[in-house]
């Protein structure tokens, strides 16, 4: 077997206990579990980071050429974020709602071909990198709002219904869950935005034409559209808590749909595929 | 030898709490301010009792004691109690209980750990144990014994807390809100807080919301009177009670309990609050019987209404999960009762080494005097000879019951008591 190969294995592995641990976590009363998701999933995401490194070393530019690859890398982003987040508000149960998405997205990866995508030479610029990047960093960050969305649901469940259990015990507040939430959103929107304008000035010097209306196009702006109105309705509506945290859920479908849905389904002929 | 005054002592616990005698009587036999110091040192009179701690709390008298024999010991502990209070034998009979050994160990661990309190998880009792030891201390009535014993207690108490969850969740009403507020708000220090009408547990509430720090505090009452002198006792400032709702949306939390007969905040004035207030989440803790604030506010987006009855639910809660974590904290008690008696055995074994070792050396004393009488005139070096040999026969032979003694053995009293037997060890003999 082929060391990356190998790698993306085992981060798979460790992603698939990690997010074990964490579902447990949420039932079980024992500490030690969430140290022990947290050193499971570091395991993981060196495994995986060495996976990308090799990756980008043989193919010469970003690993996302194909479906294994977006879908691999598009979860590496997320468990960065997830660090990011879990060291700087060190919220309770973060893990349980996020490892198990990074494993889904992480065994959709394993599902497609995994040879090392090539793109052809037109494509190969200085906006790749760049344009892929953003937006990669700009899905992530709605990944994680849609987590904690649904932490925020679920928490604001439990104070509106008074009934208390060790679940609401061990989760965050209802404010520190909306908080997180505006933050991401506050980072993926102006991250999309700079993806869309480094995509367009890169299809303009790959192709000659800044807009072409394919699928991938169109969804972006839709999503686009979707989180713009999210930040518009909190700032002037104040549509914040659970109704943020169910756009946020929204936003994250389209994300996802954008993602495998319309390559998959509406067969786009975006880059990479 | 500190450690041979202990041999063959037990401990022995006698006292009565909440659940044996009546406040009438606890009130009576309390040895609360200088009473303690006093009691302290009177006991120090019974022979019997060789160290003594008193707890003395609202809920329980207890006093415990290393004693020689535990028959003259409960006596004494009895006899001292009726005489210090001036109460009748009968009546204290009736409401003492008596703790023996390893039932006595049990017991501290479990008074300690709040397993046998009225509230279970409530901190307040370890402090009251370790007062109750730093008196004794400072009197000096305690040794080995009690001194081992409470050490143990508070490590075991530690232990409890850290490994179940005994004392988890809010079991009182201004408790439970401020759990809940923390659940909502991620800083409390940055909420301003509303305090509408008195009474004594939205007194409570908010006392306790002050003492974690809310940013702002504002008070309002039918009665300005009134108002003034909370605002006053909050450090807030007073609103004009027709105008309450006007500064709702400058509100975080509100604790609400007026004698309002009926709904002082309904849910379209609350709806509109909401929107000038951008949706800023609120948290009203509606204490007041029958409740002043509509209960349909609860459905507004980002408004969390908790009356009395919702909080009582919580409370309710917490206490089962408390009692469930009782069987826990339980089955630690037994495991570290187990660890003590360990430590009060070894305890025994040593001063029987001891003997065991004095009695060698006796022997070969006398027979090393006879037999150098018998020889007659010797030479330094062939005295030095018959000395070492002797040495060298009785090390040889005391070395593998005394090996054995200091190992870890279950059946270790046992073989106490057989070498003691086997070479004619008394006790007495060491009990100097």
């Amino acid at each position: 077997m082929e060391a990356n190969i190998l790698l993306f294995e085992l981060a798979l592995t460790f992603y698939l206990l990690a997010a074990i641990a964490g579902v447990v976590e949420i039932f079980k009363k024992k500490k030690g579990i969430s140290k022990a998701v947290l050193y499971l999933s570091a395991i993981g995401f060196l495994c995986h980071t060495a996976n990308i490194i090799i990756r980008y070393v043989q193919g010469g530019h970003i690993p996302v050429t194909n479906m294994h690859e977006a879908s691999s890398f598009f979860a590496w982003c997320i468990v960065i974020f997830f660090f990011i987040y879990e060291y700087r508000y060190k919220p309770g149960l973060l893990s349980s709602f996020i490892m198990p998405f990074v494993f889904i997205i992480m065994f959709s990866s394993a599902v497609f071909p995994r040879e090392i995508g090539t793109i052809s030479p037109v494509l190969k610029s200085y906006w790749f990198g760049i344009h892929v990047l953003l937006a990669f960093l700009a899905d992530s960050a709605f990944a994680m709002a849609c987590g904690i969305g649904i932490m925020y649901l679920i928490q604001e469940r439990h104070v509106k219904s008074k009934h208390i259990n060790r679940l609401f015990l061990k989760m965050p507040s209802l404010q520190v869950l909306d908080n997180i939430n505006y933050h991401l959103i506050t980072l993926g929107f102006p991250l999309l935005s700079l993806a869309i304008i480094t995509g367009v000035i890169w299809a303009n010097t790959a192709w000659g034409t800044y807009w072409r209306w394919d699928p991938k196009e169109v969804w972006s702006l839709i999503t686009w559209f979707i989180y713009a109105l999210v930040l518009h309705l909190r700032l002037t509506l104040g549509w914040r808590g659970k109704k943020a945290a169910i756009l946020s859920i929204i936003g994250f479908a389209i994300v996802i749909f954008a993602f495998f849905g319309v390559t998959l389904i509406l067969k786009g002929r975006h880059v990479f595929m | 030898m500190t450690i041979i005054n202990s041999l063959f002592m037990d401990i022995l616990i006698i006292g009565l709490n909440h659940k044996t005698a009546p406040i009438e009587v606890r009130e009576k036999v309390a040895f609360d301010g200088l009473k303690l110091n006093e009691a302290l040192n009177r006991l120090k009179d019974y022979p019997s009792i060789k160290e003594h701690i008193i707890l003395s709390t609202c809920n329980r008298v207890e006093i415990y004691a290393a004693v020689d024999d535990l028959d003259s010991g409960t006596d004494s502990i009895k006899g001292f109690i009726s005489d210090f209070h001036g109460i009748s034998r009968d009546l204290l009979d009736k409401s003492l209980y008596i703790h023996k050994g390893t039932g006595a160990v049990r017991h501290i661990y479990r008074v300690g750990s709040s397993l046998d309190s009225m509230v279970l998880g409530e901190p307040q009792i370890l402090g009251q144990l370790k007062d109750a030891f730093d008196a004794a201390l400072k009197n000096k009535t305690t040794g080995v014994f009690l001194n081992k014993l409470m050490r143990k207690s508070v490590s075991v108490v530690k232990r409890i807390r850290t490994e179940t969850k005994i004392a988890a969740g809010a079991v009182s009403i201004s408790f439970a809100a401020i759990e809940l507020a923390k659940k909502i708000f991620e800083d409390l220090s940055t909420k301003s807080f509303m305090l509408i009408g008195a009474g004594e547990m939205a007194e409570l509430a908010a006392k306790h919301l002050l003492n974690l720090g809310v940013k702002d505090v504002y008070v309002t009452n039918r009665t300005t009177e009134r108002a003034e002198e909370l605002a006053k006792e909050f450090h807030g400032k007073v609103i004009l009670f027709d105008n309450f709702t006007l500064e709702l949306r400058f509100s975080d939390i509100v604790i609400c309990s007026t004698g309002a007969p009926e709904y002082i905040l309904l849910k379209e004035e609350m709806h509109k609050i909401m929107k000038e207030r951008k949706q800023k989440p609120v948290f009203i803790i509606d204490i007041s019987v029958p409740r002043n604030i509509d209960p349909l506010i609860n459905e507004l987006d980002n408004v969390y209404l908790y009356d009395v009855d919702n909080l009582q639910g919580i409370i309710d809660t917490n206490k089962e999960e408390r009692a469930k974590e009782a069987g826990n904290a339980e089955l630690i008690v037994e495991e570290e009762i187990g660890s003590f008696s360990k430590w009060t055995l070894s305890l025994s074994a040593t001063p029987t080494i001891v003997a065991l070792r004095d009695m060698a050396e006796s022997i070969r004393q006398d027979e090393l005097e006879k037999t150098l009488k018998k020889l007659g005139p010797l030479e330094e070096k062939q005295i030095r000879a018959i000395e070492y040999l002797s040495n060298t026969i009785v090390n040889k032979l005391i070395h593998p019951p005394t090996a054995a003694l200091k190992e870890e053995n279950a059946d270790k009293d046992l073989m106490v008591d057989m070498i003691r037997k086997l070479y004619g060890l008394k006790a007495d003999e060491n009990n100097g």
